[in-house]
């Protein structure tokens, strides 16, 4: 089985977001477009990832909030169906996504002959994101202690350790996974489970379900 | 853990509760004031109710102080409050005055607490001039607006801003009811106490009594409107949607509650306009409630067939998530922060107009299944996201953040 070497334990963190206003905002593509071109990464962050942690159902429409707007606000489906495919995991950073969504919409914008704009209460408004991150001095020693552990985590725990450190060295990889690893045999199998959980359709509370069922499989025990 | 805290946590989690208490540690000991104008009645009241009590418990010094008005100020701020919201109100320079000087002498009973205060967090423009009449403060100051200012009169905005632009930073309950302010601007939707008199599980016979009390037919069915008769809220909409569904239904019945505030002077004035407006229909019931009949109108929720809140502005209704808290689909006009609170289709339906309204009680009245369905999502909806534990957390995290500037990632511990 493993060996724990000179792997230090498990820090538990836990966060919390704040939303704050940008002040810009989009009444149309072209002004989507051109805010977008400048507008804080935290708020390209937020608009993709952010709706974890702030008030949306269970079972949303779209999973990004620009997607959600070109439907509601413009009321072109084709372009909203076109940007909620955007899978964030799948860029290796926030200019990386930036571009990709200024991609699709300049795309748009060629096939249009008239730029459609949204009502003056339907305007999209950029916000991004103030998180503070805090310990809350829980160790985990072994990887054996993940399943009793688990369940026990705020949804601000899962969202620090499972969404935001793949904005944190490594890079595109969560905080379980990068423990894990570190371990001489590695937890392969189990590191290859964890990274099949997809984060982008499933809210916090539903992430944290799916990693302890996870864990209590992998290590042997009933689940709770 | 002790109790308020204690008390969440079987309906919050104990994880919610724990979060809040390690968010909180690096706060303990902070002079926390908030102020508004009214000690009862309206949302802000009622969230203060219970926001300072859990604060204190999380090791906060704090408290929460009344700034005291007259006729005239209330007059004034009830001005402020249509003008923000869009209509076109020129507000005598009389009144203005009354206004500043009213502030001025609250300031004089007030200021050592405030200027001793670590932050201070001040709600909508009743209290706003308090900034500037503390020139010794030392904490950070927070403007609280609660109203939807998107499109306000300009007139009226010009020269509240004056007034809170010098604030640390600014909170209101959506972006979309924002104006560009020279600080941070924090969004944080409000939210409900779901152990507050109005929230409260009630047993059967409580629940039942408002039938005999406002003689309601139980085997009928009935829609509800909570809120102050104020124009916004559209009770003469709410009226004409009855009207229009009881063509189809013949044994509707229609109750208007509504409590005042006692910062509102023109409560008694749409109160006549809906009475006017009621005619002699004996199956429409107004009734005017004291601020303080919580647990009559938490029993008149969970007696509603249907539930509406058919304003056509709204800074956020939380009656909408009472409601929905209650297990009710609700009924919303599409405007403001009901859009936030309400899953169209889901947890209930946004309308644009009486007749559509009219239109989705008839659906709901004719779908009883999808309507305990809807029902269901509404409750956990507001579980998740609309309980004050999510508010106080947010809250948290601005006097955390906020005393960090404006990084974007605070690292405590």
């Amino acid at each position: 089985m493993a060996k724990k070497s000179k792997i230090g334990s498990f820090a538990v963190k836990d966060c919390a977001l704040a939303a704050i206003s940008t002040g810009k905002r989009a009444q149309n593509l072209k002004e989507l477009r051109e805010q977008l071109l400048t507008i804080h990464p935290g708020a390209v962050y937020y608009h993709f990832w952010g709706g974890l942690l702030r008030p949306r159902f269970d079972d949303p429409e779209y999973n990004n909030d620009f997607a959600s707007w070109a439907h509601h606000g413009l009321h072109d489906i084709t372009l909203a169906e076109r940007l909620g495919i955007i899978d964030p995991a799948d860029f290796e950073d926030l200019e990386a996504l930036r571009q990709e969504i200024i991609d699709v919409l300049e795309e748009r914008m060629d096939e249009t002959e008239y730029l459609p704009w949204a009502k003056r209460d339907r305007q999209f408004h950029f916000i991004r994101a103030q998180t503070v991150v805090f310990d809350t001095n829980r160790r985990i020693q072994k990887p054996e202690e993940l399943p009793e552990i688990m369940p026990q985590l705020s949804v601000g725990s899962i969202y620090y350790h499972f969404i935001d450190a793949r904005r944190r060295p490594p890079f595109g990889m969560d905080d379980f996974r990068a423990w894990l690893e570190k371990f001489d045999n590695g937890y392969k199998h189990l590191c290859a489970d964890i990274a099949g959980i997809d984060p982008y359709f499933t809210g916090l509370m539903e992430l944290r379900q799916q990693l302890s069922l996870l864990f209590n499989h992998h290590f042997g025990r009933a689940q709770a | 853990m002790k109790g308020f805290l204690k008390a969440y946590t079987d309906v919050a989690g104990k994880d919610v509760i724990n979060h809040l208490v390690q968010l909180a540690a690096s706060l303990k000991g902070k002079k926390v004031v908030h102020v508004n104008s009214t000690r009862a009645g309206g949302g802000v009241a009622e969230i203060l109710t219970i926001l300072v009590p859990l604060m204190k418990e999380l090791g906060m010094d704090a408290r929460w102080e009344v700034i005291a008005g007259s006729a005239d100020f209330y007059q004034c701020t009830k001005h402020f409050h249509n003008a923000l919201q869009g209509d076109p109100v020129n507000i005598p320079e009389t009144l203005l005055k009354v206004y500043e000087d009213i502030n001025a002498r609250n300031a004089e009973e007030l200021r050592e607490v405030l200027e001793d205060a670590d932050i201070v967090f001040i709600h909508d423009p009743q209290p706003a001039p308090l900034l500037n009449l503390c020139p010794g403060r030392k904490g950070k100051w927070i403007w609280r607006c609660h109203i939807d200012v998107s499109h306000p009169y300009r007139q009226a905005w010009k020269y509240l801003r004056h007034f809170v632009a010098d604030y640390d930073a600014s909170v209101f309950s959506l972006s979309a009811f924002a104006q560009p302010l020279p600080h941070l601007i924090y969004l944080i939707p409000p939210s409900i106490d779901p152990l507050s008199e109005k929230n409260m599980e009630l047993d059967q016979d409580e629940i039942n009594s408002v039938y005999d009390r406002f003689s309601l037919d139980r085997e009928r069915p009935m829609m509800l409107q909570v809120s102050r008769f104020d124009r916004f809220k559209d009770p003469l909409g709410v009226i004409q949607a009855y009207q229009l569904a009881k063509n189809f239904i013949p044994t509707l019945q229609l109750v208007l509650a509504g409590g005042g505030a006692g910062d509102d002077p023109e409560g008694e004035d749409v109160l006549n306009e809906v009475r006017l407006a009621a005619k002699d229909d004996s199956d429409i019931h107004i009734l005017p409630l004291p601020p303080d009949a919580h647990r009559t109108i938490n029993a008149l929720q969970r007696t509603a067939s249907f539930v509406l809140q058919k304003s056509i502005k709204e800074g956020f209704g939380l009656t909408v998530s009472e409601a929905m808290w209650k297990s009710k689909p609700v009924i919303g006009g599409d405007t403001g922060g009901i859009r936030l609170q309400l899953v169209n289709h889901h947890t209930g339906f946004l309308v644009n107009s009486p007749e559509g309204a009219a239109l989705r009680i008839r659906y709901l009245h004719t779908n009883r299944e999808k309507r305990e369905e809807m029902g269901h999502k509404a409750r956990e909806f507001v579980r998740e996201n609309f309980l004050i534990t999510r508010q106080l957390r947010e809250y948290l995290t601005l006097m955390v953040g906020l005393t960090h500037g404006s990084e974007e990632r605070i690292e405590l511990g």
